[in-house]
């Protein structure tokens, strides 16, 4: 199990699969800090 | 006295063309060859290398999908790499439109040129001038437009001198160039125009290919543009509208146009807007146009070559779409099945889905599984998945198929089936809006009204974030219907 908590996390989402603000929410939870949250387009 | 024009009617679309341009000389001013090849010159033999003939393209299975000589669903029976196996030779032109080879494309290009920016070399003018007189889409007009073309010599030196864009063949020959629209305006330089200009060309022949196939062509009343590029000056970059100068073109004498601007959702933000002006009676015929994403030729040229296959984002692909009153006989728009995504709906893939799919047929009392096709993002996989983009269109049939499952409308088990049943494989360029549900309308059109079919939906994302302004997605849909002659 990795702690997240009080890490840093850079969050690079993706347009159809799992897009950045979601999985920064799962950070916020497990009390991560997100410095950077992107979602990309790859077509 | 405030007055509405007309009751409320019920719109229908009546015809949709396709064009494809196969522009392989282009491919190195994609965006990402273009950055690429800047850093690393080499590059640029590798991507000649791996640059396809115009017959091979043409009779690439995605591509005779996409202008309606096979059926998306042929697809699941042609071997893959689909590239190695054509079914046949490919056909030019199809039921839908037709795709074009690059040095008429360029005189297409040329004939679009309203401020004599284009040069091309006198020779490949003559050459092209004899090809385009025999298509039936273009008249001895068009062809006074190309003019007679200016020696090497003038290209080499507006190259050189003036940094124009040199334009080159797939053979790498120095065919033309594309000049500055201003000195010092960074929205007029050529690695600009010639996207809008690409753009301005393919729209105007997915048009004309549409009008040309109507038995009776009506007054065209409005035109909405739904294409990527950003047409304007420095005070107003991307604000301008490419519709109109598209529509200037191809006989839409009565017409004035705007553009609908949402990524690649744009064409069906468009349609859901072209069919509510049709059915509030301001206009009984519009037309929804968007030409070709020059930016995205090569976009995934590395994992292309990383797989020793051929480059397969050499096209540009447009689209032209008229939407009209009830005739009692095309498939009707249903404007109480729009989905959308809103500001608070969240980001996630099911939320998405939930706003595009699920309560719009909640609405309508339809289950997932009576809609007979749903047509979302529709792009190649053979293109995306060498590069580590997924298999797209794959994704959303197993995320819509999920909510069926979850509704207890449909097993686990059966997501496979469904996917086949009410999906198809990916057969689109990735041309950004032009993939977005779209490619299937033509389809949609011939098998509701052949009476094979009673329904199809339609939903495109759009990426709201790329441009670096919001966090948020996009998202829009429709149900297309038979006509059930009570119009």
């Amino acid at each position: 199990m990795v702690q997240l908590k009080g890490k840093k996390a850079i969050v690079i989402g993706e347009r159809d699969g799992v897009q950045g603000p979601s999985i920064a929410e799962c950070l916020l939870s497990a009390q991560a800090q997100v410095v950077l949250v992107q979602t990309q387009c790859f077509v | 006295m405030y007055s509405f024009a007309s009751p409320r009617v019920a719109p229908v679309v009546k015809d949709i063309a396709y064009f494809l341009a196969h522009v392989p000389g282009m491919v190195r001013y994609g965006s990402k060859p273009f950055r690429e090849i800047s850093k690393e010159p080499a590059l640029l033999v590798k991507v000649l290398e791996r640059l396809r003939s115009f017959e091979a393209a043409a009779a690439y299975p995605p591509h005779q999908a996409f202008i309606g000589n096979l059926y998306p669903d042929d697809l699941w029976h042609i071997e893959t790499p689909w590239y190695r196996n054509p079914p046949s030779n490919g056909h030019r032109r199809g039921l839908f439109g037709e795709i074009m080879p690059e040095e008429e494309f360029y005189g297409v290009m040329k004939i679009c040129d309203d401020f004599d920016l284009l040069l091309l070399e006198e020779g490949i003018v003559k050459e092209v001038a004899l090809l385009l007189e025999r298509h039936p889409l273009l008249s001895s007009q068009d062809i006074r437009r190309l003019g007679s073309g200016v020696p090497q010599s003038r290209i080499e030196e507006k190259v050189h001198e003036e940094k124009a864009l040199p334009l080159y063949d797939q053979r790498n020959r120095l065919v033309g160039c594309l000049q500055r629209g201003h000195e010092e305006d960074q929205s007029l330089i050529p690695e600009v125009l010639i996207e809008n200009l690409a753009a301005r060309a393919s729209g105007v022949m997915a048009l004309r290919f549409m009008l040309h196939g109507l038995a009776t062509v009506p007054q065209i009343e409005y035109l909405l543009g739904c294409g990527e590029e950003a047409v304007g000056d420095r005070y107003n970059r991307g604000g301008g509208s490419l519709s109109k100068a598209i529509g200037e073109l191809c006989g839409c004498t009565a017409a004035t146009g705007s553009d609908v601007k949402a990524f690649c959702c744009a064409p069906i933000h468009a349609i859901v807007l072209a069919g509510s002006l049709v059915a509030a009676g301001i206009f009984k015929n519009v037309v929804v146009v968007g030409g070709g994403s020059f930016a995205k030729l090569g976009m995934k040229f590395r994992g292309h070559l990383r797989h020793d296959m051929p480059i397969l984002e050499d096209v540009l692909a447009a689209v032209a779409i008229l939407v009209g009153r009830d005739d009692g006989v095309s498939p009707v728009i249903r404007l109480d099945s729009i989905g959308k995504h809103d500001v608070g709906s969240g980001s996630s893939q099911q939320a998405i889905i939930e706003k595009l799919v699920v309560e719009p047929l909640d609405r309508l009392g339809l289950k997932l599984a009576q809609v007979n096709k749903y047509a979302t993002e529709m792009h190649n996989p053979e293109i995306t998945e060498p590069a580590g983009s997924g298999n797209v269109p794959r994704t959303n049939y197993r995320t819509i198929g999920s909510f069926a499952v979850l509704r207890g409308e449909m097993e686990r088990g059966d997501l496979d089936h469904f996917i086949k049943v009410h999906g198809m494989p990916g057969f689109s360029p990735t041309q950004g809006h032009i993939a977005s549900a779209i490619p299937f309308l033509g389809h949609a059109l011939t098998k509701i009204r052949a009476g094979q079919m009673a329904n199809a939906m339609f939903l495109a994302k759009g990426s709201l974030f790329l441009g670096r302004m919001t966090q948020l997605s996009d998202g829009m849909s429709f149900l297309l219907e038979r006509n059930s002659g009570d119009g």
